[in-house]
């Protein structure tokens, strides 16, 4: 098992945040979107359609308590919110089918769709959402409603685990694999010949025995998953109003050498983009309850 | 007839075997690391001694396996599918389908009635077919390759096991660990969804009777039961010193070449 001594340094920071500008106390409705994915949760609470505050925590083994650990986390932000006082809660995710607060549940590509036409902006046609444990390719209309998409979600290769793996192996911050990508001496290197992370890993010890700064290793492993993504979105399309969700829209590592291969940037946010699928599903729960359609179960 | 040495150099081990007169007079094995010059150069000499020959004896040297295109002291490379099916030939005329999974890499080769190869079918870009699947599983189970082998047999619940990579699968087990499910139990779900793997490849040549197997993972006798049932198939043969397998394959290819030359 891993030791000790890597758990805190691959993991990224966990966070909570509440938005001043707003008072739960006018809202018409407060409704809660919670997603629970393969190894963070977060959980997105709104006050009629802006989002108040949220949570992004690591997740357990247990995909009830990881629900309930980002909603505690969420609402310690909210501050003086009590839980009763949420109109509907919609889970998603992974792990959705386990979250005990939630009144019903939506699949994660829905709801990534509808956060990144919250978070991005509502021109974003094409959300990109690099996970933990799977990569999906989401087409979407002016709505934020899912058009197409495809997923990944038998390999580890491009993932956010693959990256995790990488990050243990070096024993860098995965926060700073994406900016230490970049400070490479001389020329820019080839990928890595594997997609594999068990093989990629196999031929990253090979290459730092050889000599190779860890700068240039993570070089060449950004451009490999880059690669391993972009072959993912070329089978979608890509549109030139791009987005991307997940813990890898953090890594810039990849997503530059990957907005590099599409030829368009892709769309800022001011926001945690990790929170896309929960704030998304609890958009879609404030739009329920302004339609008189929450009904719990 | 002379004396043939036959050189795999494969991912994790480089194993060399000498013959003659299609008998095996000695074995070595180097660890590949990251010089497989040096590796064939130690098996070579391990073998050697095993042998109690020396070096200006041998007369062909074959090279076979993922490095063979490094390996400057062969005279001769030899295609995988030939070395398999000298393999075959070696030590079961008859064999039809061949299997190879070593550390790394997982093959497979149908045999002709007369054991030509062909067919051929590998996987080099996914661990989830590959010995390194064990090693990465037993190393979190804390047990021995060997009793891995041994724990299969003690499983008595049939779990499933959703991951088919195996970095999700060490996540998946840790979690069952810390359900506290049995480790035979976890031993079985990782080796059948392997045998899965292996057997999903092999079907895309398609499965004649017999089957045989070589490469260091038809040491586990729990995994290449499972590969069995997969495989829907009664026996798998398999060789001593399995991990020999494609370096007699070569040596022996080695020899016909000397014969015909």
């Amino acid at each position: 098992m891993q030791g000790q001594r890597s758990k805190t340094v691959w993991q990224w920071p966990e966070s909570n945040w509440r938005n001043p500008e707003i008072d739960w106390k006018n809202a018409e409705f407060v409704t809660v979107g919670i997603d629970v994915g393969s190894v963070s949760a977060q959980a997105v609470i709104v006050a009629d359609g802006e989002i108040l505050a949220y949570g992004n925590v690591r997740c357990g083994w247990d995909g009830a308590e990881s629900a309930l650990k980002a909603c505690r986390s969420a609402l310690q932000a909210a501050g003086d919110l009590p839980g009763e006082r949420f109109d509907f809660c919609i889970g998603t995710g992974y792990g959705r089918v386990n979250i005990p607060l939630a009144h019903r549940t939506l699949t994660e590509i829905a709801c990534h769709a509808r956060g990144a036409h919250y978070l991005h902006g509502p021109d974003v046609r094409t959300v990109l959402d690099v996970g933990g444990q799977d990569i999906k390719a989401i087409r979407c209309d002016e709505k934020g409603k899912v058009v197409t998409f495809l997923m990944n979600d038998k390999c580890a290769a491009g993932t956010g685990r693959g990256m995790e793996v990488f990050a243990d192996l070096l024993g860098i911050p995965v926060t700073e694999v994406g900016d230490r990508s970049f400070r490479f001496e001389g020329n820019a290197p080839a990928a890595l010949s594997n997609d594999c992370v068990v093989y990629a890993r196999s031929e990253a010890m090979g290459l730092i025995r050889q000599g190779w700064r860890v700068e240039r290793v993570l070089a060449a492993y950004c451009t490999g998953m880059a690669q391993r993504i972009y072959a993912l979105l070329e089978r979608t399309g890509v549109t030139s109003q791009w987005a991307v969700t997940g813990g890898m829209a953090k890594n810039r590592g990849v997503i530059n050498r990957l907005a590099a291969m599409i030829g368009v940037e892709d769309m800022k946010t001011p926001w945690d983009p990790q929170i896309a699928g929960a704030a998304g599903a609890a958009l879609f729960a404030h739009t329920l309850c302004r339609k008189g359609k929450a009904k719990r179960r | 007839m002379g004396i043939f040495a036959g050189i795999d150099c494969g991912v994790k081990h480089t194993k060399t075997v000498l013959m003659k007169d299609k008998k095996i007079l000695g074995k070595g094995t180097g660890l590949t690391g990251f010089d497989l010059k040096k590796a064939a150069e130690k098996s070579l000499e391990a073998a050697l001694n095993a042998a109690g020959i020396r070096r200006e004896e041998v007369g062909r040297i074959a090279g076979t396996g993922s490095g063979a295109h490094l390996l400057t002291i062969a005279n001769l490379r030899v295609d995988p599918r030939d070395a398999m099916a000298g393999a075959a030939r070696h030590a079961f005329p008859g064999v039809r389908t061949v299997i190879d999974v070593g550390a790394e890499e997982g093959r497979a080769a149908r045999l002709d009635e007369h054991g030509n190869p062909v067919d051929f079918v590998v996987n080099e870009r996914c661990a989830a077919g590959a010995g390194i699947f064990i090693e990465t599983i037993a190393r979190i189970l804390d047990v021995s390759m060997e009793e891995t082998g041994r724990l299969f047999f003690e499983s008595e619940k049939k779990i499933p096991l959703n991951a088919q990579c195996v970095v999700f699968a060490e996540s998946e087990v840790v979690g069952l660990i810390h359900a506290d499910t049995p480790r035979s139990d976890i031993i079985r779900a990782v080796f059948e969804a392997m045998a899965g793997r292996i057997a999903s490849m092999i079907r895309r040549i398609g499965v004649l009777p017999e089957v045989m197997m070589i490469g260091e993972v038809a040491y586990n006798p729990g995994l290449v039961h499972a590969l069995k049932h997969e495989l829907k198939t009664e026996t798998i043969r398999i060789p001593d010193a399995p991990e020999f397998g494609a370096a007699v394959g070569a040596a022996l290819f080695a020899a016909q070449k000397g014969a015909s030359a």
